[in-house]
């Protein structure tokens, strides 16, 4: 805190006001979505019709809860079912790449860093149709040349992996390479002199060392799988994720059931974010 | 020997990276440019030509929409900035210890929420019968219910929104990093406080500044949900043409033509903005 400069109380309460209005306009859209989760109306917009756990418990047709609405259970099993291997192929390619550009020097390291940092500047719906053109004419290619089907290069689940992964790894390369630099090399050489093996060092002391950047990239991971949109868009087949089964719903109108799930994610999203914060300490 | 095993764990390393980076990233695009360069002539009959980049510059629907898309993610830029460095200078420079971690954290929170989640917010608060109009309404500004949606200041509020963190978070390490004595030093100095601000503090925030920049404006360009749902029937955004030429018209060579002509001209705004502000790309954004 800077002390000992002037400043008029005057300016010292104006400033504090707009900080204050700028934690308002932060919280207000999520702290709306929550309330409006619990209004007893079918359109999730004022007047307040009062209280009602319906949107979350309701068995019935148009009071359907998100408990009992089968499409949107479907999808966020689907959208678990992304995360899972998104994640666990960005934490395992980050790995290798943090080892690679903190461990060794070899022509063209800058380049390859840099190639490395683009698809954080490329725009997600780009990743996405770049994607799918090229998948699909090498299903064209194959199936012309083979006369069998490659279902799987086709929009669907793998792709929508795929076109996730491809961006997100470069988010954990960066956030496991930040804790590799910072280990003591001298507990691996150390470990080699009591006769580890090269990799039995590395599984015994190195990787340990890294595992909470590991796990706070796979958190990570997670939750940007859970709420990408823009590439996921260009790639679904017929199994939709969470984020496109609500679009799909948001354009229609929907009822508050949408706000439930909403305030579902805001809470787990929350608990997650915190871990992944807390792990990397 | 031992240079050869070491040299073959080199190349077993570099595999992941290759592969991912070529696989999924560079022939991508590569295929994508050499698809936006086939002009169909016939039934699964194509050549070669510029024909679906002369279509862009010959219909005036499609270089204004990409136009308006550049002015309005600047616009967003500019706003997030101005909106966000105050309240990045307070967080680091006015606050400290156990309140310091408390704000940060307020100002994450918000972004590991789906944007999905973040626009049907503003979507409830702005609509005809939402938050904002009633509460207008209620206070006596307003007679009767007022639509704040579907217009540009909607989208403006929800790109400004969605993208604050990308600013706020890079322009407080920044400015965390800036020690103290050089400020009061400055005021010691007898300069103004506008005068530290531009000559003290602004300097040290350029990375910063630069890279939250370019992230935002990036997002903004790309970004299809909050123009789509905020947005009116008249508030088209660039990225909703390549989603048409892509799935509801099926033609993916213009629609390809349209993707590289929206990654050029993000990668030549990046290109100017680290060139005039003489940062580097792997200093911003490998942080």
């Amino acid at each position: 805190m800077i002390t000992g400069i002037p400043q008029s109380s005057g300016f010292k309460w104006t400033y504090r006001a707009y900080v204050t209005l700028f934690f308002v306009y932060l919280a207000l859209p999520l702290i709306t979505v929550c309330v409006f989760a619990f209004n007893d109306s079918v359109f999730p917009s004022l007047p307040w019709d009062g209280f009602t756990w319906d949107w979350f418990f309701g068995t019935e047709a148009p009071r359907l809860g998100v408990f009992h609405e089968r499409p949107i259970l479907r999808s966020i099993g689907t959208s678990a079912f992304v995360a899972v291997w998104v994640s666990g192929l960005a934490v395992l390619v980050g790995t290798c790449n943090a080892f690679l550009f903190v461990r060794h020097d070899f022509a063209g390291k800058d380049f390859l860093y840099i190639l490395m940092l683009l698809p954080l500047i490329i725009p997600g719906i780009i990743l996405g149709i770049s994607i799918l053109v090229f998948s699909s004419s090498i299903a064209n290619t194959l199936e012309e040349a083979t006369g069998l089907w490659f279902d799987g290069l086709r929009p669907g689940l793998i792709l929508v992996i795929l076109g996730q992964f491809s961006f997100i790894t470069t988010f954990a390369t960066l956030v496991i390479s930040a804790r590799l630099q910072k280990f003591d090399t001298s507990l691996e050489e150390a470990a080699l002199n009591l006769g580890a093996t090269k990799w039995g060092a590395i599984r015994q002391v190195t990787l340990p060392f890294l595992l909470p950047a590991m796990i706070a990239a796979a958190v990570v991971a997670v939750l940007m799988s859970f709420e990408n949109f823009n590439t996921t868009l260009m790639l679904v087949g017929s199994d939709a994720p969470l984020t496109v089964t609500m679009f799909d719903r948001l354009k229609q109108g929907s009822t508050p059931v949408l706000n439930a799930v909403s305030l579902l994610l805001i809470v787990v999203s929350a608990i997650l974010g915190l871990a992944s914060l807390l792990s990397r300490r | 020997m031992a240079s050869d095993k070491s040299r073959l764990g080199l190349i077993l390393l570099m595999a992941p990276l290759a592969i991912w980076l070529m696989t999924l990233i560079v022939l991508p695009h590569v295929g994508m440019f050499l698809v936006s360069l086939q002009e169909k002539v016939g039934i699964r009959q194509y050549e070669t030509s510029l024909a679906n980049y002369a279509v862009f510059f010959n219909e005036p629907l499609y270089w204004n929409t990409f136009a308006r898309t550049a002015y309005m993610s600047i616009t967003a830029t500019v706003l997030t900035l101005l909106i966000g460095f105050p309240v990045a200078y307070y967080i680091a420079k006015l606050t400290r210890g156990r309140t310091k971690t408390t704000l940060f954290l307020m100002c994450l929170i918000p972004f590991w929420v789906s944007e999905l989640v973040r626009t049907f917010g503003w979507m409830i608060l702005l609509r005809e019968t939402g938050v904002l109009s009633s509460f207008l309404q209620y206070i006596g500004v307003l007679a009767g219910p007022v639509e704040f949606l579907y217009n540009d200041a909607a989208i403006m509020t929800g790109l400004v929104y969605t993208s604050m963190l990308f600013m706020v978070v890079p322009l407080v390490t920044t400015l965390d990093s800036l020690d103290d004595s050089l400020i009061e030093a400055g005021y010691d100095l007898g300069g103004s406080s506008f005068s530290i601000l531009r000559e003290i503090v602004i300097p040290h925030a350029m990375p910063g500044i630069v890279s939250g920049c370019i992230v935002v404006f990036m997002l903004s360009l790309g970004n299809y949900l909050t123009p789509i749902l905020l947005g009116g029937k008249d508030s088209l955004w660039f990225t909703g043409l390549i989603y048409d030429q892509f799935i509801t018209r099926f033609n993916w060579e213009l629609g390809s033509a349209f993707g590289f002509l929206l990654l050029g001209l993000s990668s030549l705004i990046v290109f100017l903005a680290l060139k005039l502000s003489g940062q580097s790309l792997g200093k911003t954004m490998g942080r």
